[in-house]
């Protein structure tokens, strides 16, 4: 490894720059901004899964005292289906005008009908109440089982598959070699079927939006999302407002995980704001957010893998069906596209069914989909070890992917670390440790791509020599203090002399979202560049001062040098003083850089899960954790530990307890976090992190992406300790108490053969 | 718009008056952990709250000369955490009420709202069952004392009259030999509702068993006295034919539902273990070690 090893800030536990203002409750909050003349807004939504509107009358909320302002899907600019796909990233705006308000059909109860701004909270609530919905009640189904029968309720009329209407909205595949040959060679092959449940990512900050339009259409978002440019431009397709009359402030972020990449308040706040001609203030409540917000998917399985004696595998096919809810767009890219990729396999193909149906769209979560696909493909993958009679991580090296493989979605692989994770994972303490009774031991793997992107940044030197930074995405995994390391590092000074800022839309040039692990990725690219135009500046500036050529001025420990006694002989220039100097010297130093990035590596990460059950209640307890990711270069290696343990807690939460359960009336039955079981502090050991570092030869400081990666491998390491433990598969998430006792308790059938 | 008013009294009877004349508009406020959420979330818009922490018999906590303790209606479980000698006395008690929420609400949540809320699943029920406690209640027809397991009616409802108010448990004095424990059964480590709850209370004398209550929570519309199963423990020196057929007596008393929290099959299962489990940590404590 080329590890750069004389770093002084770069690789160092810096303090976190917004964490005072978190610890002492001062950091703003979307929920946490007013206005004076500030009024609230609430939305109507539909009790119904499925339902036709007849019609909707206003009259008798709009007359209510105290009601402003009253809209429906009529406010709301309208993208017609037969028109075509009018993407923005990777949503289609038809699909968004009528996710944020239901225009002719209630998809999902929850799904908004109406919304009302009035003087208080209470009365918007009271007007909802008022306003006459007509439904025609329609039949409707949930489960992938039920919505891709030949009869099954059809969400969307206009879409067909194989020639009829149908809700499968969509399907990919990514192929290599040929199967049916492949699978021929394999003397060992498995074939199961996996389920999992839609789960939500979580957050802990409700959507909530401030908007104000002036008379002018000078519009002023304040909202929490994981993309003020993507709010901005979300808005102005929605409402018609130019994005030039709109300015988006992120507000500090209370957690998103892709939750918070699509909007659902904001062009609703917008209208209320525009037709009262007063501020409007939304907040959702857990509910509305469980209801109509997120989750990610619900799943459906089918992986099967052939290996030869020797542990080859010669050929692999997986089909994964996903929900994704009222409107198309599951994550089956991820979950097709990456579940397969940590392995050279000469013959795979890998298909993904996206499937409509009657709950709330999906939003992106945490590597949409990936965790999905390597949850059926990793627990496939330890009984094809067991089969074998392999370890299973001398079974994943055997078939690893390298350098120079290539992969089924296309690329041909740089040096990656995946064979690192694998050989860190098998070498370290904890996969040695011997385990006691009732306990069990399982190992996964998982990948996802990262991503690059468009990113801006500018660097300004204040008048007293420091530096401030401002970039344009908000902050979700410790972009700010990573910059801040980066910037302090190629200038030389403190990282304390530099603060780094999310500009807003109107400040900062276009940044893309904060999403798929793109951010430091990309940021630290023009930031690096940004601070390189500057340190160039500042070499100039002593040159001039100096009146010597600025090739003989070097840029050192934060001052200018010259490069050798050649060149002169001159006490440093140190930035202070050439920021004092600034003025008489050429003007304010300050650089910006704005750039589509790439070269983003994918990134794999193998994890090691130890279980003890308890077999009379049910209960899988994960007792030890440990998560080895090539994570490129820990730029702040604390931010990425936190990544890596955020990552493994969610995917324990997702394995063990957490679901979507409804209703016979097809309604969510646990939309709050007492009945949605996320794991609490104490459910959890410490998740012990092995950080490898393989740097990304096409970033200047090594950075991968490295949020994503650790939800991937965490379902199926614990499924598969939980395995090791009990001598039990289970193919169905969660594996919650009362699902375990079923299985423990069930007769044991007969050995086959 | 309803108009909400708030009332504080200092003293029982100004309490006791305040709440019968608002009738069934009126609720009792102690820590309002489960009042100001249910108000939160639209299910309950009361017109008189009548907040009883100033009235000082509500809040106290007195261990007569007996060994025997009276608890205020309000006493927050905190407060009872803090109490030089409850604890050792009833550690069973004290585990299941301060099982119920976190930290933060153990500050003001109390037994007695915990069952005034009428849940079939609260914590502090079923070990107050198997405690033997007495509640105290007044209402405009005077005072009244009934035993903890006639309290519930059902889910959300007891069996007060209308304008009573639960004024405090009386716990009895304990014989040597005897001591108490709480399990609950939740997925998660904490902050959860109970999928099974259990409470036992022992008395153990030379090896042997020699009074027992036993009760179980969350498996049918109230909490549960299982007399079938204190009768399998009294007599034996816990041996595990008498715990067998003490778990089979509770899984039979079981009445529970299907929901989002269990299924009937395993809560029925789950009554059993946990009443083995139970047991033998009141029967270790009883025994001093």
């Amino acid at each position: 490894m080329n590890l750069v090893t004389n770093n002084k800030w770069i690789g160092q536990r810096t303090i976190r720059p917004d964490g005072m203002d978190k610890v002492t409750g001062r950091a703003q909050f979307a929920a946490d901004t007013t206005m004076p003349g500030m009024i609230w807004g609430k939305v109507l939504r539909s009790p119904h899964p499925h339902a036709r509107i007849r019609s909707i009358d206003t009259s008798k909320a709009e007359k209510l005292p105290g009601v402003k302002a009253v809209v429906t899907s009529k406010d709301i600019v309208d993208f017609p289906i037969d028109k075509g796909a009018v993407m923005l990233g990777i949503q289609d705006m038809r699909w968004m005008c009528r996710n944020v308000m239901a225009r002719d059909k209630a998809l999902f109860p929850g799904h908004p009908i109406a919304a009302v701004a009035a003087t208080t909270e209470a009365i918007a609530a009271e007007a909802c109440k008022l306003i006459e919905v007509d439904y025609e009640v329609l039949p409707w189904s949930i489960e992938i089982d039920d919505a891709i029968l030949p009869d099954a309720p059809i969400l969307h009329e206009f879409n067909k598959f194989d020639g009829k209407p149908s809700n499968i909205a969509g399907r990919l595949e990514h192929k290599k070699g040929d199967i049916a040959d492949g699978f021929k060679k394999a003397d060992v092959i498995i074939e199961r079927t996996f389920t999992t449940r839609p789960v939500h990512q979580g957050y802990i900050e409700p959507h909530a939006c401030l908007i104000s339009v002036a008379p002018d259409g000078k519009t002023t978002i304040w909202s929490s999302s994981q993309g003020q440019f993507m709010v901005r431009a979300m808005t102005a397709y929605l409402t018609g407002i130019p994005q030039s009359d709109i300015r988006a402030i992120p507000a500090e972020i209370g957690g998103g995980f892709g939750g918070k990449t699509i909007v659902y308040l904001e062009p609703l706040a917008t209208l209320l704001a525009k037709k009262s001609g007063r501020p409007v203030k939304m907040v959702m409540t857990r509910e509305e957010v469980m209801r109509a917000t997120g989750p990610t998917s619900g799943s459906k399985s089918t992986v099967k893998i052939g290996a030869t004696r020797d542990g080859k595998i010669v050929a692999a096919h997986g089909t994964f069906y996903l929900q994704a809810g009222a409107f198309p767009g599951s994550p089956i890219r991820g979950a097709a596209g990456c579940s397969f990729t940590p392995y050279d396999i000469p013959n795979l193909l890998s298909e993904g069914y996206d499937v409509c149906s009657n709950r709330s769209k999906v939003a992106a979560y945490r590597a949409p989909g990936a965790p999905i696909g390597a949850y059926a493909v990793e627990c496939v993958m330890d009984e094809v070890a067991e089969a074998l009679k392999m370890d299973p991580l001398d079974f994943r090296l055997k078939n690893a992917a390298k350098e120079g493989t290539k992969a089924a979605h296309g690329p041909v692989f740089p040096r990656i670390g995946y064979i690192e994770t694998v050989e860190a994972a098998k070498n370290s303490d904890h996969y040695k440790a011997p385990l006691g009774k009732l306990q069990g031991r399982g190992v996964a793997s998982g990948f996802w791509f990262n991503a690059g992107g468009e990113s801006s940044a500018q660097v300004n030197i204040t008048e007293d020599g420091n530096v401030v930074v401002t970039t344009g995405h908000p902050d979700i995994g410790g972009s700010r203090a990573g910059i801040a390391n980066i910037c302090a590092e190629l200038l030389g000074i403190d990282y304390r002399r530099v603060s780094v800022i999310i500009g807003d839309t109107q400040t900062i040039g276009f940044s893309n979202l904060t999403g798929g692990s793109r951010v430091l990725f990309a940021s630290s690219i023009v930031v690096t560049q940004s601070t390189e135009k500057i340190i160039q500046t500042l070499r100039e500036r002593a040159a001039k001062i100096w009146e010597i050529d600025p090739e003989a001025v070097k840029w050192e420990n934060g001052a200018a040098h010259p490069v050798s006694p050649n060149a002169g002989q001159f006490e440093p220039l140190t930035l202070e003083e050439l920021a004092e100097k600034a003025p008489a010297m050429g003007g304010p130093i300050g650089a910006g850089v704005q750039l589509n990035t790439t070269g983003a590596d994918g990134g794999f990460g193998t994890h090691v899960c130890d279980v003890e059950v308890d077999v009379d209640l049910g209960i899988a307890r994960v007792i030890r954790y440990t998560a080895v990711q090539d994570v490129g270069r820990a730029i702040h290696p604390g931010y990425v530990e936190g990544q890596l343990q955020g990552g493994v807690a969610q995917g324990i939460g997702w394995a063990l307890n957490e679901e979507y359960i409804y209703t016979k009336e097809g309604k969510v039955d646990n939309p709050g976090f007492l009945d949605y079981r996320m794991p609490v502090c104490s459910d959890l050991p410490m998740l012990d992190c092995i950080m490898v570092e393989v740097p990304n030869p096409k970033h200047p400081q090594g950075v991968k992406g490295v949020g994503e990666v650790p939800l991937v491998p965490v379902m199926a390491a614990v499924a598969n300790a939980i395995y090791n433990a009990l001598g039990k598969r289970f193919y169905a998430l969660p594996m919650s108490p009362p699902k375990v006792l079923e299985v423990l308790e069930a007769p044991t059938q007969q050995a086959a053969e | 718009m309803m108009e909400l008013r708030y009332l504080a009294p200092d003293t029982l009877d100004e309490a006791v008056g305040a709440f019968a004349k608002a009738g069934s508009a009126a609720r009792i406020l102690a820590g309002g952990t489960d009042l100001l959420v249910q108000m939160r979330s639209g299910m309950l818009k009361p017109g008189v709250i009548v907040d009883i922490k100033k009235i000082p018999e509500m809040t106290g906590i007195e261990q007569a000369a007996d060994g025997g303790f009276r608890i205020g209606a309000a006493v927050s479980g905190m407060a009872l955490a803090e109490h030089k000698s409850f604890g050792k006395v009833w550690p069973g008690v004290l585990e299941a009420i301060n099982l119920i929420g976190s930290k933060q609400v153990q500050g003001r949540a109390s037994a007695g709202g915990n069952l005034c809320n009428g849940s079939p699943a609260g914590d502090s029920v079923p070990a107050m069952v198997a405690a033997g406690a007495i509640v105290t209640v007044q209402g405009p027809g005077g005072r009244r004392e009934m035993r903890v397991e006639d309290v519930p009616a059902g889910p959300g409802r007891t069996n007060f009259k209308p304008g009573e108010i639960l004024v405090s448990f009386t716990l009895p004095p304990r014989p040597p030999g005897s001591s108490d424990a709480y399990l609950r059964m939740i997925p998660r480590t904490e902050m959860d509702i109970a999928v099974v709850g259990i409470g036992v209370s022992v008395t153990i004398k030379d090896g042997t068993v020699t009074a027992a209550r036993v009760g179980l929570g969350a498996v049918a519309p109230t909490v549960l006295l299982v007399e079938d199963a204190a009768k399998a423990l009294i007599g034996s020196k816990l041996d595990d034919a008498a715990l067998a057929k003490a778990a089979a007596a509770c899984s039979a008393a079981c009445r529970p539902i299907d929901d989002k929290r269990g299924t009937i099959a395993y809560r029925t299962k789950v009554a059993g273990v946990l009443l083995k489990r139970t047991a033998a940590i009141a029967a270790q404590r009883a025994q001093g070690k």
